[in-house]
């Protein structure tokens, strides 16, 4: 009675859509222009290894900023009234909706000279250069991921029931530690998905060391990007790699989140 | 296939299910008349709404044939059946209203709208909710809900009704008031009902005629006064109704002997000094003077009940149980008077008196003088007794020397919790292993139908060398 | 503390905002720098009247109905059959299900570049509209499968089998019935698709081909040369367009939620 055959479209769709590309990326990382099998591909990645741990640093730094940014404002939202918990989950993922570029772009516009930002700080006689440098790039990230982070913290925070936060109050528990025995445990889930939606893409992303970083700031996914047109064979394994790296990182994330739950 | 026709509306043959390995239904049989209120009764677990998930065609049986007005109909799918369900949880469609989810079988019969309209009407008058046609659904109480599942199931005008414990989700007093109404509505519409609970008093008020399940079999069927009053075995009687079930010894044809006295009874045919179950309702007793009678206890407890005193007596270490509309104070002594004819006698549902079983000798410790055997996958240590590898023993434990491990490390692990009676004195437990059953005497209430680990006490055990 | 909570969560609000407000502010400028020359409405008119980003527009739109539209059927249709299976089997097809959600959008993107690529040279084909909306289904349809499956599984069952015992077959069971259950999953998946296909640059980016033009690309392509104060007056437009969107759906929910708090 319990129907599987609507499934099967689906899992067609998905062998011939996502698996098959896989498959290409695979064929093409470990062979040679002609066809032939090679690691060659895989040692000219190999000459990538500064960018990719770059990007890797990168976005570490941006996720920890999002995460330090995020976790505050979430579990203030989750204490508030039902109607303003919406409205400010709505405030927060408008920008969410906007272009990805347009938002980049917005912010090159914010710091370029004689920009806003700019020529406020010219007010107090400080004049330097704000775009095309590491700290550019990592705010631009902070800036495009950081409703990844408050979304999934504030939803798991706002089922916290609220009793439970009042039951340690009540046992003589101060809010420091209210907080870390009672909502740290129990945001975990929240920290794991968070991390998850903001580290991947920041990790992978092009065009935004391209926009807002100098030329020694570029990123993995621009070296992807740049390569790939011409030598498939190179994108492909640095293309491999790039998932395999990440996969490695979920599964860790997510086998530190099982652990994390049962302590708790 | 045809089948001789009778005036057998239902009847299931030989039905097996199994899921995952266990056995749900065990090869039962069962006859439903025509616009008969059968119910289907049981504790949860023993296969009611699997039997009743068959016959509404949402199951098919790994084993056996259905029959449904002598027409074999296995396979076929519930929208072909003329059967319909109320569901335990009403199934009401949240996104239509009291009028669409009555229509709706009709309207997919592509019914014409007046006749629709017209059936409809009828039925909500059937079932008391004139005028609610426009309602949602989810703005209904519990009990209007629950009409509206009956509406939507009758209006298709099945030939019977499957009703899948109905009540469960109402409260008390709505449930007696549905009660009624079910019987009036089952013979306003002259339909066969068949449905299934938990709850013995809901199957006594209603149905014609009552099957009581246990453990995937059937063990009673009978009228409500048949299985009130001549239950089969302690396990019908501890379910309906309140009983005394006392243990006893069958002395010859119409004497019984129970905790040392010997009693005149009704019932013949069980030989000579056989064990047996005997069942007597605490309102069947009537209270003497205690030279008038040849069972003779103290009251320990009475409860007002507000139609009799519910008084609990104790016959030397056995607790009794007596309605009565007079009240005996607390410390009196009384004599307790029952005439033969409500003496229920009753065969045992475990056979033996003792467990039994066979184990082979894995490892021997002479000098520490203990030895480990094996039974159905477990090895357990036995001391105090030394016999060379290999030997096959037979060991023969009393049911004291059974327990529950409380560490939840047992001698055999994950053991079936058949039934608990309550014998006067202690619980009669009845396990069920891999390969054997189990009796076991303990003062503990544990949970029917759970799986426990099961210890045993070789200091009571007697324990020979089985020859191959 | 709760003001300072309030301070904290304004200060991420302004964060936030920003940037919208600069373009906002910047679409009337008069001049096409970031100094301030006076009021004006000419970056709007010269956007309407730009034939290349109107098409580009209407390419983008046309994309994400119809991607969301299939995915929608496809996912909804998967996850009834992904919940039909169990053990192993359903770990399985729901891992291969999130691939496209977890793994970056280069990598999928530049897979799907390689197949179409190797593919259209042994069918004769360029990539253009059709493979930039068959990437699209294929990433929009697993956010449909994660939406719509935690409804089955909280959906009463004996309501489909209801339907069944008043005389539905499955298919009419499903369609008069279960559907109406789902529909809050399936409205909500089909919201992600729509919008992660409209918002969609990087993996259109790979498969667009040589012409075809989203918004995205569009806005890359302006974007690039760095100053283009038409990009200011399509983000503010954009912006509204997303405001008045959300606050609707917000409303509507709100009013659904009065709804059903009569009923209970």
């Amino acid at each position: 009675m319990r129907l599987k055959r609507p499934g099967i479209p689906y899992i067609i769709w998905m062998v011939v859509f996502t698996l098959i590309p896989i498959v290409f990326i695979l064929f093409y990382a470990f062979t040679d222009r002609s066809g032939a099998f090679s690691f060659q591909a895989f040692f000219k990645a190999f000459g990538y290894t500064d960018v990719f741990l770059r990007s890797i640093w990168i976005a570490f730094i941006s996720t920890f900023i999002c995460l330090v940014l995020a976790y505050p404002l979430a579990y203030f939202m989750s204490r508030l009234k039902q109607s303003t918990q919406n409205l400010l989950t709505m405030i927060i993922m408008i920008p969410m909706w906007m272009n990805f570029l347009l938002r980049i772009y917005a912010w090159v516009t914010l710091l370029q000279n004689n920009g806003p930002i700019d020529t406020l700080l010219g007010f107090f006689g400080i004049h330097t250069q704000l775009l095309g440098n590491q700290g550019a790039v990592i705010l631009g990230m902070v800036y495009e991921y950081l409703p990844f982070m408050v979304l999934p913290l504030y939803t798991v925070m706002a089922k916290i029931d609220s009793g439970l936060i009042e039951a340690a109050d009540d046992l003589g528990a101060n809010r420091l530690s209210t907080l870390r025995k009672v909502v740290f445990p129990l945001s975990v889930p929240g920290i794991i998905s968070g991390v998850t939606m903001v580290f991947v893409p920041s990790a992978s992303t092009f065009l935004v060391a391209q926009y807002l970083g100098g030329t020694g700031d570029i990123m993995i996914g621009d070296v992807i990007d740049k390569i790939f047109w011409s030598d498939q064979n190179t994108g492909s394994a640095i293309a491999l790699i790039l998932m395999v790296a990440i996969f490695i990182f979920l599964v860790i994330l997510n086998f530190f989140g099982d652990e994390e739950a049962i302590a708790a | 296939m045809k089948q001789a026709k009778n005036d057998m509306i239902v009847s299931l043959k030989d039905i097996f299910v199994e899921f995952d390995g266990e056995v749900i239904l065990n090869h039962i049989n069962l006859d439903i008349r025509d616009k008969e209120f059968v119910t289907i009764l049981g504790p949860s677990g023993c296969g009611k709404t699997t039997t009743l998930r068959i016959i509404g065609g949402f199951l098919e049986p790994d084993e056996g044939e259905v029959f449904f007005d002598g027409e074999k109909i296995n396979g076929i799918p519930p929208h072909k059946r003329n059967v319909n369900t109320v569901f335990q949880k009403y199934a009401l469609f949240p996104h239509l209203n009291v009028f669409d989810n009555i229509a709706f079988g009709m309207r997919i019969k592509k019914l014409p709208k007046d006749e629709i309209k017209r059936r409809v009407k009828e039925m909500l008058a059937i079932v008391d909710l004139k005028g609610y046609e426009k309602r949602s659904v989810s703005r209904l109480s519990g009990g209007q809900q629950q009409r509206v599942a009956i509406a939507r199931a009758l209006v298709c005008d099945p030939k019977v009704l499957l009703l899948d414990e109905p009540l469960g989700a109402l409260d008390l007093k709505l449930r007696k008031n549905m009660q009624d109404e079910l019987k009036q509505i089952q013979q306003k519409t002259n339909t066969t009902f068949i449905y299934v609970t938990h709850d013995q008093e809901e199957a006594l008020t209603m149905s014609d005629t009552i099957v009581v399940m246990n453990n995937g079999v059937i063990e009673q069927i009978g009228s409500p006064t048949d299985i009130y009053n001549e239950p089969v075995n302690a396990f019908v009687a501890d379910f309906i109704g309140e009983a005394n079930i006392i243990n006893g010894t069958m002395l010859g044809d119409c004497r019984v002997k129970v905790l040392g006295t010997e009693l005149e009874c009704v019932d013949k045919g069980f030989g000579q000094n056989t064990p047996v179950d005997i069942v007597i309702r605490p309102e069947d007793i009537e209270v003497v003077a205690p030279e008038e009678a040849k069972l003779v206890g103290e009251v320990v407890d009475v409860v007002f009940k507000g139609v009799h005193y519910e008084m609990t007596v104790m016959v030397g270490n056995c607790e009794w149980i007596i309605h009565s509309t007079e009240m005996s104070p607390v410390g009196s002594k009384i004599g307790m008077k029952i005439i033969p004819f409500n003496i229920q006698i009753m065969n045992k549902m475990f056979l033996a008196t003792e467990n039994t079983f066979f184990a082979e000798v894995v490892s021997a410790y002479e000098e520490e003088n203990y030895i480990e055997v094996k039974k159905e996958d477990s090895v357990f240590r036995i001391d105090g007794y030394f016999f060379e590898e290999g030997t096959r023993l037979r060991i023969v434990l009393p049911p004291s020397a059974l327990s529950i491990a409380g560490d939840g490390v047992g001698d055999i692990d994950d053991v079936y919790i058949e039934s608990v009676i309550f014998k006067g004195e202690h619980n009669e437990i009845i396990l069920e292993s891999d390969e054997q059953k189990w009796l076991m005497q303990s003062d503990q209430d544990e949970q029917v139908a759970t799986y426990v680990p099961l210890k045993f006490d070789f200091s009571q055990a007697t324990i020979t060398v089985e020859e191959a | 503390m709760k003001k300072l909570y309030k301070i904290y969560t304004a200060l991420i609000i302004f964060f936030m905002y920003m940037p919208v407000a600069v373009f906002i502010i910047f679409s009337f400028n008069d001049g096409k720098t970031s100094v301030w020359k006076g009021f004006s409405l000419r970056w709007y008119a010269n956007l309407f009247q730009d034939k290349l980003i109107m098409n580009a527009l209407w390419n983008t739109l046309i994309i994400a109905v119809i991607a969301s539209v299939i995915a929608t059927i496809l996912g909804t249709l998967a996850a009834i059959g992904i919940n039909n299976f169990s053990g192993r089997k359903r770990i399985i097809l729901l891992n291969v299900s999130n691939i496209p959600i977890l793994s970056p959008d280069v990598v999928t993107g530049v897979s799907l570049m390689l197949m179409f690529t190797i593919v259209g040279v042994a069918f004769h084909f360029q990539m253009g509209f059709w493979t930039v909306l068959l990437a699209h289904i294929s990433f929009c349809a697993p956010y449909v499968v994660l939406s719509v499956l935690p409804r089955i599984r909280h959906m009463d069952y004996s309501i489909y089998e209801a339907a069944l015992d008043l005389g539905c077959n499955q298919f009419q069971a499903f369609g008069k019935v279960v559907i109406h259950e789902l529909m809050p999953g399936i409205f909500t998946g089909f919201l992600m698709s729509f919008t992660y296909s409209l918002d969609d640059f990087v993996i259109t980016y790979f498969t667009k081909g040589a012409s075809f033009q989203t918004l995205s690309i569009k806005i890359y392509t302006m974007t690039h040369q760095r100053i283009n104060p038409k990009v200011n007056a399509l983000s503010a437009l954009m912006f509204l367009a997303i405001v008045i969107i959300m606050v609707t759906i917000n409303l509507k929910d709100r009013h659904d939620e009065k709804k059903r708090g009569v009923i209970h």
